[in-house]
């Protein structure tokens, strides 16, 4: 394990629990950018440059400013007045049996202790060629997507007015 | 360089905590953010197992990241105009308080 990993691997850990942790959904948000953050850099040390600069681009730059957003307006007094929950006990003991599942499974494996192959030659050229030749119906298939969720969140969060929409 | 279980026992941890958060808040927009959490956990397996596979130059391993990004913004940006919608209908965003269709 590399110095570099670890500072990584433990502030993006660190500023999940945070994320999940706080009462201040604000500072709940914050965190949440920079657990994306980390993630980005996990990907950069794992040479996959261009998932990493999508990640800073999608998650650090679009989804947590419409998360910021979505928490301003839905502010309803006082950001700590979430009530806190009759049984946390019972989630965290579920999360914490789930964790203990897969961390088992992953240090019994054999898969787990492969050592990395020297860098993969991956550009941004080849990729984009593989974009639209190889999977370009899955591309086709995104924008679809992509174009349905933005008219249907349009439509979604559009004011009634007086009953009618 | 480290292992490949290094990688995959923090995307473990990121999916475990991201769980606890979406079980235990109360609040919906804390729920959505669990879910985004755990979605970049399977994310980050995508990709360290695309790094140590034994051919990385078929790229799959990218690809099916990259798609997932998409889908998740796709997902975040649907899943925060319900909320919204729901806050704006019932003055709450408290998931517990949403219960007309309870019996």
């Amino acid at each position: 394990m590399t110095l570099p990993f670890a500072i990584i691997a433990g502030l993006t850990v660190g500023s999940a629990i945070a994320a999940m942790s706080l009462r201040n959904m604000v500072h709940c948000a914050l965190s949440l950018v920079l657990t994306f953050a980390g993630l980005a850099g996990l990907y950069l040390q794992l040479n996959a440059e261009f998932v990493g600069f999508t990640q800073i681009l999608v998650y650090v730059g679009a989804v947590s400013i419409l998360i910021v957003f979505a928490i301003l307006l839905t502010r309803s007094t006082d950001p700590k007045d979430e009530p806190a929950t009759v049984t946390p006990w019972v989630g965290i003991a579920v999360a914490v049996a789930a964790f203990l599942t897969m961390a088992l499974a992953v240090v019994a494996s054999p898969v787990g202790k492969r050592v990395a192959a020297p860098a993969p030659e991956v550009s941004v050229k080849t990729l984009g060629q593989k974009l639209m030749t190889d999977y370009v119906l899955p591309l086709e298939v995104m924008a679809l997507l992509l174009t349905a969720a933005m008219l249907g969140a349009v439509i979604i969060a559009m004011k009634d007015k007086e009953g009618q929409r | 360089m480290t292992p490949l279980s290094g990688y995959l026992l923090v995307s473990a941890l990121l999916f475990c905590i991201g769980l606890a958060g979406a079980l235990t808040r109360r609040n919906a927009i804390m729920v959505l953010i669990g879910i985004e959490l755990m979605l970049n956990a399977a994310n980050l397996n995508f990709i360290a197992f695309w790094r140590f596979s034994e051919t990385p130059e078929t790229q799959t391993g990218l690809m099916f990241a990259l798609f997932s990004i998409a889908i998740a913004a796709a997902e975040a940006a649907v899943g925060l105009a319900l909320i919204i919608t729901i806050y704006r209908h019932f003055k709450t965003s408290n998931v517990d308080k949403v219960e007309e269709l309870k019996g």
